[in-house]
């Protein structure tokens, strides 16, 4: 017999994760298509963000409207200069070489929190009530739930922006044809400057929430991998694709977590992993790139 | 060893190698053991990074699986001689072919399309390895791991490192030796043709999928060689002494020292060796001034490793192998005027 409420709790849970690991997704997306760079680091920039916001508010005391402003402008600040100093020297090299250099940016990440925070895990300040919150019948916790709201608001509002804003037509131009781009005055370095800048903000924000959530340790990064995961089922140019694949892979989770244990959560993501890349390697509805003749 | 047609050996080579193997033989009867205990470490990494250095340097691919496979060598080892005690060449034999069998099963579906895809998947499988290495307890033993007996020698116990060394040092020169006449068939010329330009290599015949599965294999079976050389080395073989950091230590040691030649991934990986090992000795002195300066360690490494990785592939993407042939070819034009 299936216990609907618990059932209808943990499909909240997935839900929430879901959100979590769709906003990371959408940052990874957007340097994707910009710049074609995979960018192992986003995980770790995540933690950065939320290490950061750590440091402003439990280690300074600022209060939560200051510090959310200038982790995003940190995190902007950072990926404009990461893209500047290590990923456009890179032009023009291979794929697999750019996509080193992310591997070798996240373990000087990893390396500099463990140094700078230790290797314990602390929490963060949150705002939120303790009380809990009832849909219907389902318990959620209240982080969760704000989590889910904020993450859901900036998907939504990222997207529109990316579709009405004038400025987004030289970024689509960019990910289509940038050498035509380029040629069309569209000014291609400034779009990839910007495109890392967006999307280090969006990873460093969302390092906010997941930690407000789940705590933070130099460990984090393992969610960046998970976020990896999500991108490329979703299909690695598909925002869509990926939204759908970090509901499914937040669903799934949480389904196993509770049902099975939590030791058994990361192999169940890259099981749906490996399986993706079995029947559908280009992910739910990412475009079947066709290198072959 | 990487000039391509040598009819005779010329007098500068043939020097090299009688003083190498002088010094090979010479070694374990001159130097002290820690230092034979560092050689061991480095000519095993060493098998590690060539065969990462044939899929990556060689192929165009990359993988971050590397460390995963050597776990995979390291516990087929040490349950082989639990179950079914072999002579230990044919267990080593056997430790890189599971692992070359594993790797092309990860191989498969990710091979079927983008380079990239492979490093992913490679992710995906050090992932569900750990899991299977951690939780499967009835045959792993859980993470309290496997411990092995030495190896045995017509019944002399191997379990020093001065006699470790007469099967760990030879298996990485023959490996070595093998990967560098590799790139003289037709198969390393494929790999290579397919790193240039995958969509020619295909005009031109050469399957890309069997290609680059066989070369996946070959990177997968030398680290399932070296992850049995690592269990007879340690004698205790645990879930996490293969996490994806020693994947990307193997990923730099071959970036450090040069990408797609032998020499770099030899150079790299005794290089890399002994960076953790400089690392405790400047930290060491440190201790002085700073009490608890050795408890950082692991976080510097990884910052090192990370820098190193970056530093190398933005400002010498050819490896140290370049610099020190930049620096022969220099002196060579000083001598001969």
């Amino acid at each position: 017999m299936i216990d609907w409420l618990f059932l209808a709790e943990v499909t909240l849970a997935g839900l929430g994760t879901g959100a979590l690991l769709a906003l990371p997704g959408v940052a990874f997306v957007l340097i994707y298509k910009a710049t074609k760079v995979v960018n192992l680091a986003i995980g770790e920039t995540l933690m950065l963000g939320a290490y950061a916001y750590f440091a402003l508010t439990s280690g300074l005391g600022w209060p939560l409207w200051l510090a959310v402003p200038l982790v995003l402008a940190a995190g902007g600040g950072f990926g404009a200069l990461v893209e500047r100093i290590m990923i456009r020297p890179m032009l023009g090299s291979s794929a697999i070489s750019v996509f080193m250099v992310t591997i070798g940016l996240g373990a000087m990440i990893v390396g500099a929190v463990e140094l700078a925070w230790g290797l314990e895990p602390h929490r963060l300040v949150t705002h939120t009530s303790e009380a809990p919150l009832f849909i219907g019948e389902a318990y959620v916790p209240r982080k969760t739930a704000a989590a889910f709201g904020v993450a859901t608001l900036v998907i939504v509002v990222l997207l529109l922006v990316l579709r009405l804003w004038p400025g987004s037509l030289a970024l689509r131009a960019t990910a289509t044809d940038p050498g035509a781009a380029y040629s069309c005055g569209v000014s291609v370095p400034r779009v990839y400057s910007f495109s890392w800048a967006i999307a280090s903000m969006i990873a460093a924000g969302a390092g906010i929430l997941v930690g407000a959530v789940a705590g933070i340790s130099p460990g984090m990064g393992v969610f960046g991998l998970t976020v990896l995961a999500v991108v490329i089922m979703g299909g690695l140019d598909s925002v869509l694709g990926v939204l759908l694949a970090a509901l499914l892979v937040g669903f799934a989770e949480s389904v196993v977590v509770a049902y099975l244990g939590g030791e058994y959560k990361l192999i169940t993501t890259f099981a749906l992993l490996l399986l993706m890349l079995l029947v559908r390697p280009h992910g739910l509805l990412g475009t079947a790139e066709i290198d072959r003749l | 060893m990487t000039t391509l047609s040598t009819p005779a050996l010329p007098r500068r080579q043939a020097t090299v190698l009688a003083l190498s193997a002088v010094a090979f033989v010479a070694a374990p009867f001159v130097v002290s053991n820690y230092w034979l205990y560092w050689i061991c470490l480095m000519a095993i990494n060493t098998i590690s990074a060539t065969g990462l250095n044939i899929l990556t340097g060689y192929t165009g691919l990359s993988s971050l699986g590397q460390a995963a496979f050597m776990g995979v060598g390291a516990y087929t080892l040490a349950l082989l001689q639990q179950h079914l005690p072999l002579p230990f060449p044919l267990a080593l034999l056997a430790a890189g072919l599971v692992a070359a069998i594993i790797g092309l099963v990860v191989g498969m579906p990710s091979l079927r399309v983008k380079g990239l895809y492979l490093a992913i998947a490679t992710i995906a499988a050090s992932v569900v390895l750990e899991f299977v290495f951690t939780n499967w307890q009835s045959v792993t033993n859980g993470t309290k791991g496997l411990t092995l007996a030495p190896a045995s020698f017509f019944g002399q116990p191997l379990d020093q490192p001065g006699q470790l060394y007469w099967v760990i040092v030879p298996t990485a020169i023959v490996l070595v030796a093998m990967a560098a006449n590799l790139f003289r068939t037709r198969v390393g010329r494929a790999f290579i043709a397919i790193r240039d330009r995958d969509i020619s290599a295909e005009v031109l015949g050469i399957p890309l999928l069997r290609y680059k599965l066989m070369s996946f294999g070959l990177a997968s079976f030398y680290a399932g060689v070296a992850g049995g050389l690592w269990a007879f080395f340690f004698r205790v073989v645990t879930p996490d002494a293969f996490p994806i950091v020693l994947s990307i230590f193997f990923l730099a040691a071959i970036i450090v020292g040069g990408l797609g030649t032998i020499a770099g991934g030899v150079i790299g990986a005794i290089f890399m060796t002994l960076v953790p090992e400089l690392l405790r000795l400047v930290f060491g002195l440190l201790t002085a001034w700073v009490p608890d300066a050795m408890a950082v360690i692991p976080s510097v490494r990884s910052i090192i490793f990370g820098a190193l990785i970056v530093g190398f592939l933005l400002f010498e993407p050819q490896g140290i192998a370049a610099i020190v042939s930049r620096i022969s070819r220099r002196s060579r034009a000083r001598a001969s005027c």
